[in-house]
């Protein structure tokens, strides 16, 4: 089984030579191999599909599922090939084998919900999808039919109306905290509120709204502005952590030909350092709106829910993606089936605008990012 | 550098750039006081207004040990898994495949949260039934697994499974950015000397990394801990204080209690929710300030 390579073997008292000191030292190398025992290369190959077939002979005998005897060949894989190692290699390249298939291991337990995600939204949600789905709202629809435009409808419109908020505010704080903020104590402390930013909770963001307009409006208040803001809360520290990074990496030579040709600061910004960026901040911008167009928590405090198409941001009740699927599938209506079937063709939609607008960020990031280096 | 000419267009630009980030401390500020605004008068609100609690304390409190044990589970099933995925993609996997890889990892991280809750209580719920069942009957002498078992598998367990599976994409993303920055010479000494590639890790990428994926777990925390949907559509709370995991009977978590209260909530109701959202808000601060200097001092340490 082994490859063939010989071991150190003690040399017997004849063997020892006895001569002239000079020779003794080469001698002795030449006896002691400069390589050690190695498994040979299809070792895992072979003891995996030892233990698949191992561990699906047991499953058939003891009528398990899938799940069991996955989980039996991998241990089984994870006990075997050390073991084999151990005897072969010894105890430090056994550890290291055990390492190699308990990271792997993990990698693919990672990737077994991502992909049952996608095929249950996939196989659940291409059923609701035609015409009428995209086109009708849920308007006097009582179990089956409606659709799901008026939440579209409202996505984009909040969506958008968070990004015209978020958006100048910023790349200007952006500009503001590498162009002219420096070191400055206040550029420092936005800095930190940035970062603090980034981890408020959706919840609590549609919280700050509902608190906020609240005082204006009295109680009780929902409409699509109010999401909003919501939103951008969530998204501003996004687009000034990206539009940061990116201003940074545009080489320092580059405005300071622009000044010595005697442009003023603020047009070197705009004509020159900004085109230069330009892409990846587009990125980050679109990273940012495909982050907060899938936020559910914030537009079910604020935004609410209706069933019927509002175009007004100012007034009244707005529905949205994900507020939908969350009440479809959690308050269905009677027969269940067919609002949870509803739920499962918006989440196709939502997941396919989220990866869309993903898929278009990451092409022009890769179209332009290189830009800065020479 | 030398300083351009001051002028009015200067003035005017730096000037809205300036206030931009004016608006970005003032929107914070904003949070903490708007929320504490509405908040305060859930402090002495009458007993019976607070869902049954006598006080706001008592009705906060199941909510964070709730919040606590949900984040908790998350973090004990996403940390190993995100380290492993993130050596697979620095270390083990051959270039070709390491980006595609972190291509669809980063992916996992765009997902809505609430097509995370309708897949965990349409799909994963109902599939760990079984699961639950036999670890009532065989490991039910552990507090944890005391039972009943839930036969919806709507449990605190399956919220902090999914949880789990969400703040998967962020560690990985960190440490897998950590790993890929240890200096290749420490790396190449090690393995010259004879180490083999567990060793390798162990002698040189992790001492380099550890502050690194200690606030990469505290991040991946702070998602757990304000995360709203997906525990809200997979948990089947009724607010109880209960470190049994997998029965009917679950703590809720604050952002589950907010998002499925606050819309039939009135008068002192939305206060109190206001109120918790306040507490939320706090510890996820205090957690992610964490996690934030642990990165800046090894940030300078390294320098």
């Amino acid at each position: 089984m082994n490859v063939k390579i010989p071991r150190p073997v003690p040399l017997t008292e004849e063997e020892i030579p006895v001569g002239e000191d000079h020779e003794t030292a080469a001698d002795l190398r030449s006896h002691l191999p400069l390589t050690h025992p190695q498994l040979p290369r299809w070792a895992p190959a072979l003891v995996m599909l030892l233990a698949a077939v191992s561990s699906g002979l047991l499953a058939l005998t003891l009528g398990w599922g899938l799940v069991a005897w996955a989980v039996v060949a991998v241990v089984l894989f994870l006990v075997a090939l050390p073991l084999w190692a151990r005897s072969v290699e010894g105890g430090r390249s056994a550890k290291d084998r055990l390492v190699t298939g308990l990271v792997w291991a993990a990698f693919g337990l990672a990737l077994v919900p991502l992909v049952s995600l996608v095929w249950e939204v996939l196989s659940n949600g291409l059923g609701a999808l035609d015409r009428e789905f995209l086109t009708y709202s849920m308007r006097n629809i009582v179990g089956e039919g409606g659709g799901i435009y008026h939440a579209i409808i409202g996505t984009l419109l909040v969506t958008a109306a968070a990004a015209v908020i978020s958006i100048p505010i910023g790349l200007m704080t952006a500009i503001y905290l590498v162009e002219y903020g420096g070191t400055s104590r206040l550029a420092r402390t936005i800095t930190f509120l940035v970062d603090v930013m980034t981890g408020i909770p959706s919840i609590v963001a549609g919280l700050f709204a509902y608190a906020l307009f609240v005082l204006f409006f009295g109680e009780g208040i929902r409409f699509g502005f109010g999401g909003a803001i919501a939103l951008s809360l969530l998204m501003i520290p996004i687009v000034v952590r990206s539009g940061e990074e990116m201003l940074r990496l545009v080489p320092h030579d580059l405005r300071e030909a622009s000044y010595a040709l005697g442009v003023p600061k603020w047009r070197t910004i705009v004509k020159v350092v900004i085109p230069t960026a330009l892409g990846g901040i587009i990125t980050g911008v679109t990273l940012a709106v495909a982050r907060v167009a899938g936020e559910t928590a914030p537009l079910l405090i604020i935004a609410g829910s209706t069933d019927s198409l509002n175009r007004n941001l100012f007034d009244e009740r707005m529905m949205t993606l994900p507020v939908f699927i969350y009440y479809s599938y959690t308050q269905p209506g009677v027969p269940a089936e067919f609002g949870q079937q509803r739920a499962w063709g918006a989440a196709l939609v939502l997941i396919v605008i989220v990866m869309a607008l993903n898929l278009v960020a990451r092409a022009v990031g890769r179209r332009y990012a290189p830009k800065s280096r020479h | 550098m030398p300083k351009p000419r001051q002028r009015r267009g200067d003035l005017v630009f730096s000037g809205v750039a300036r206030a931009a980030g004016l608006v970005i401390m003032l929107a914070l500020a904003g949070v903490a006081v708007f929320l504490t605004l509405e908040g305060l008068p859930a402090i002495d609100a009458p007993p019976g207004k607070l869902g049954g609690a006598d006080n706001i304390a008592a009705f906060i409190w199941p909510l964070l040990f709730g919040t606590l044990l949900a984040a908790l589970i998350a973090l004990l099933i996403a940390t190993p898994l995100s380290l492993g995925v993130a050596l697979v993609i620095s270390l083990y996997a051959p270039r070709s495949l390491s980006r595609p890889i972190g291509y669809v990892i980063d992916l996992l991280a765009a997902v809505p949260s609430v097509v995370y809750g309708l897949w965990g209580i349409a799909f994963l719920g109902p599939q760990l039934v079984p699961a639950y069942i036999w670890l009532d009957q065989n490991m039910g002498w552990l507090p944890f697994f005391a039972g009943p078992a839930s036969t919806t598998g709507k449990t605190i367990l399956t919220a902090g499974i999914v949880l789990a599976i969400m703040a998967l994409p962020i560690i990985t993303a960190i440490t897998r950015e950590i790993f890929a920055q240890t200096p290749t010479l420490q790396k190449e000494a090690a393995l010259a000397l004879g180490a083999t590639r567990w060793e390798m890790i162990r002698l040189s990428v992790f001492p380099y990394a550890r502050s690194g994926i200690v606030s990469a777990i505290m991040l991946g925390l702070g998602r757990a801990l304000g995360e709203t949907m997906a525990v809200a559509m997979v948990l089947s709370a009724s607010g109880v204080v209960t470190f049994n995991l997998i029965s009917n009977v679950n703590p809720s978590t604050i952002a589950a209690n907010i998002a499925l209260q606050f819309p039939e909530a009135t008068g002192l109701g939305v206060n109190a929710l206001i109120a918790s959202g306040l507490v939320l808000f706090v510890i996820t601060f205090a957690v992610n300030f964490t996690a934030r200097a642990i990165v800046a001092r090894s940030e300078k340490r390294l320098r």
